[in-house]
């Protein structure tokens, strides 16, 4: 097979190449805006290559939003949403797989079936559950909705039906209660599951828009997408702040992604093979 | 000492029947988190939308029960119907293109080749990407003014395109935005099929004197079915979903040309305070992707069973 290439290999290559291009330009322009000079933003002339530098963006950015309140509720919300998430759905898989109950199928095919639904469909009722529960403008009137995910039940669900049922049979005839052979035996094999749902979620919620947007109506409480949207409907927007914006948000995403691509490829894999 | 004991075999059992009992509780203790937040959250808002959508009702007052007035309504809004339009455009637009370049990819991509992972990589970024920041990233490169692309255009001298300003084009700067976005998706799930393919059966058609594209056809396509399958349900109930990209990208513009029905609810309900019309749109959005689920998944089957 070695030898000189032929001319489909080269195609494909140059294919993939000028692929690749794409995928990045807007994230490197992204980038490039950011740390322009707010004068060259609109500026034809100016040089699609970094230039001169500056922090001018960032620097009215922080100076006019309460930006580091942002990213810390940003922050808060992904970290504690993401382990009541993963928590819950591991309990809730587990039981689907491992367990017998009366409803079990029914009851997962409902939990299942949520997937369909829009957000935008339960906006309404949402919206006046969390003003029942006092929760507008709260970081947990965002949290506890989410938590509601069908994917990380699903996704459990397939991973722990691999796992023998001779183990846990093990546990019981030991004496060990259900919760105990849970801790103790199924949680420990299933770290490299726990670990692709823990990036899932972070990011979800990381990146979530549209239901932050209706629970926050206060500024200062935003979350980061929100901010960014806020930013952009400005009457007359400053782009280099909302491209630095858009940096901050991103880069905690991206270096998630170089550090932990193989979970987020076995997570997606995962749920395309079984079904 | 009358009191007789009661003889010790009773009571073993009642120990036996109690934690009989018990165990067949302890399954419903696991799911039970999930289950009243699902109950609290999704479940009772369901059938509270339901209701809603079923009265008038601006939010502040108390609803008035007005019957099937807001259906009947709905199919008199000619923005319903725009929405609806461009909701199926978009979902018509964006599913064949983003699974098929995915398919191409995924096998370009199978192949031993220099550099594999890193375009693998570059092409499963987007999965970290926000939709928000998608949007803000795709306005510089489609901005009719000082965006790349037009720049581009020019420089190697076509003419402009006016890609957000013009009704139809917008709707494509979305669709193309999209794929950007879903195409490492589709990539990685069809790349992680294809390792399922038994080579044998390569090795068979080859035997047969199948040529490389005729392999593709006869042997890739028709194995990786179940997996386009899931694509197609997933992508589908995605791109009737979409709201963050478009919301931040047009703002459904210009005039009612990329406003999709997630979108249209959202203006009824927090821009207009119309709860009860609002709901309805929700609940004819809500049969439309339960309908289009069943019926994918049912003809599937049908399929399959006749294969």
């Amino acid at each position: 097979m070695r030898g000189k290439p032929s001319w489909g290999t080269l195609l494909i290559t140059l294919g993939l190449v000028v692929g690749s291009v794409i995928m990045l330009v807007p994230l490197y322009w992204m980038f490039v805006m950011s740390f322009r000079p707010k004068t060259e933003i609109f500026n034809l002339a100016a040089p699609i290559w970094p230039s001169r530098t500056s922090l001018e963006g960032f620097r009215t950015l922080f100076e006019s939003y309460p930006v580091l309140r942002w990213i810390e509720n940003t922050a808060v919300v992904a970290a504690i949403s993401s382990a009541i998430t993963v928590s819950l759905s591991l309990l809730a898989g587990y039981a689907f797989a491992k367990l017998r109950f009366w409803g079990r199928d029914v009851l997962f095919v409902l939990f299942l079936s949520t997937i369909m639904v829009p957000i935008q469909v339960i906006m309404v009722p949402e919206f006046f559950v969390l003003s029942w529960f006092h929760l507008l403008n709260s970081n947990w009137g965002v949290i506890l909705p989410r938590c509601a995910e069908a994917f990380g039940i699903f996704m459990t669900r397939q991973f722990m039906l691999t796992i023998p049922d001779e183990l846990i049979e093990a546990g019981r005839l030991d004496g060990a209660s259900e919760l105990g052979i849970f801790i103790r035996i199924v949680l420990p094999l299933c770290k490299p599951l726990i670990g692709v749902l823990l990036v899932f979620a972070v990011v979800w919620r990381w990146n979530d828009f549209a239901w932050p947007l209706v629970v926050f109506t206060d500024q200062a409480k935003f979350m980061l997408q929100v901010g960014l949207n806020y930013l952009k409907g400005d009457p007359n927007p400053d782009w280099n702040s909302i491209m630095a914006l858009a940096v901050i948000a991103l880069t905690p995403m991206l270096i998630l992604f170089l550090f932990c691509q193989r979970l987020f490829v076995q997570g997606i894999a995962g749920t395309g093979l079984k079904q | 000492m009358t009191r007789q004991e009661p003889p010790p075999l009773h009571r073993k059992a009642q120990r036996m029947a109690w934690r009989k009992a018990r165990q067949r509780l302890v399954p419903y203790m696991f799911v039970l988190p999930q289950l009243s937040l699902f109950s609290v959250f999704m479940f009772f808002p369901l059938g509270y939308a339901l209701f809603i959508s079923f009265h008038d009702w601006d939010m502040v007052g108390q609803p008035t029960f007005i019957g099937v007035a807001n259906f009947v309504r709905l199919a008199n809004d000619q923005v319903f119907w725009f929405a609806l339009r461009n909701t199926l455009v978009y979902v018509a637009g964006t599913v064949p293109l983003s699974i098929g370049a995915g398919l191409l990819l995924a096998n370009a991509l199978n192949r031993p080749m220099r550099g594999r992972s890193i375009f693998r990589s570059v092409f499963f970024l987007p999965v970290v990407v926000s939709a928000v920041v998608t949007a803000l990233a795709a306005t510089w490169i489609f901005n009719d003014n000082y965006g790349l692309l037009n720049r581009l255009l020019i420089f190697i001298g076509f003419a402009p395109v006016n890609w957000l300003s013009s009704p139809g084009w917008s709707m494509v700067s979305l669709i193309l935005t999209t794929i950007w976005l879903r195409l490492g998706f589709c990539m990685t799930i069809y790349l992680a099929a294809l390792q399922t393919i038994p080579s044998a059966l390569y090795e068979a058609a080859r035997i047969d004197g199948a040529n490389k594209l005729q392999l593709f056809f006869t042997v890739t396509i028709p194995m990786l079915r179940p997996t386009t399958l899931f694509l197609t349900i997933i992508c589908v109930i995605y791109s009737f979903h979409v709201f963050d990209l478009i919301f931040v990208m047009t703002g459904g513009g210009p005039g009612y040309s990329t406003v999709v029905l997630v979108q249209y609810i959202y203006n009824m309900a927090f821009q207009t305070s119309e709860m009860g019309y609002a709901c309805a749109i929700g609940m004819a959005l809500f049969a439309l992707i339960l309908f289009f689920t069943i019926v994918r998944w049912a003809t599937s089957r049908r399929s399959e069973v006749s294969a």
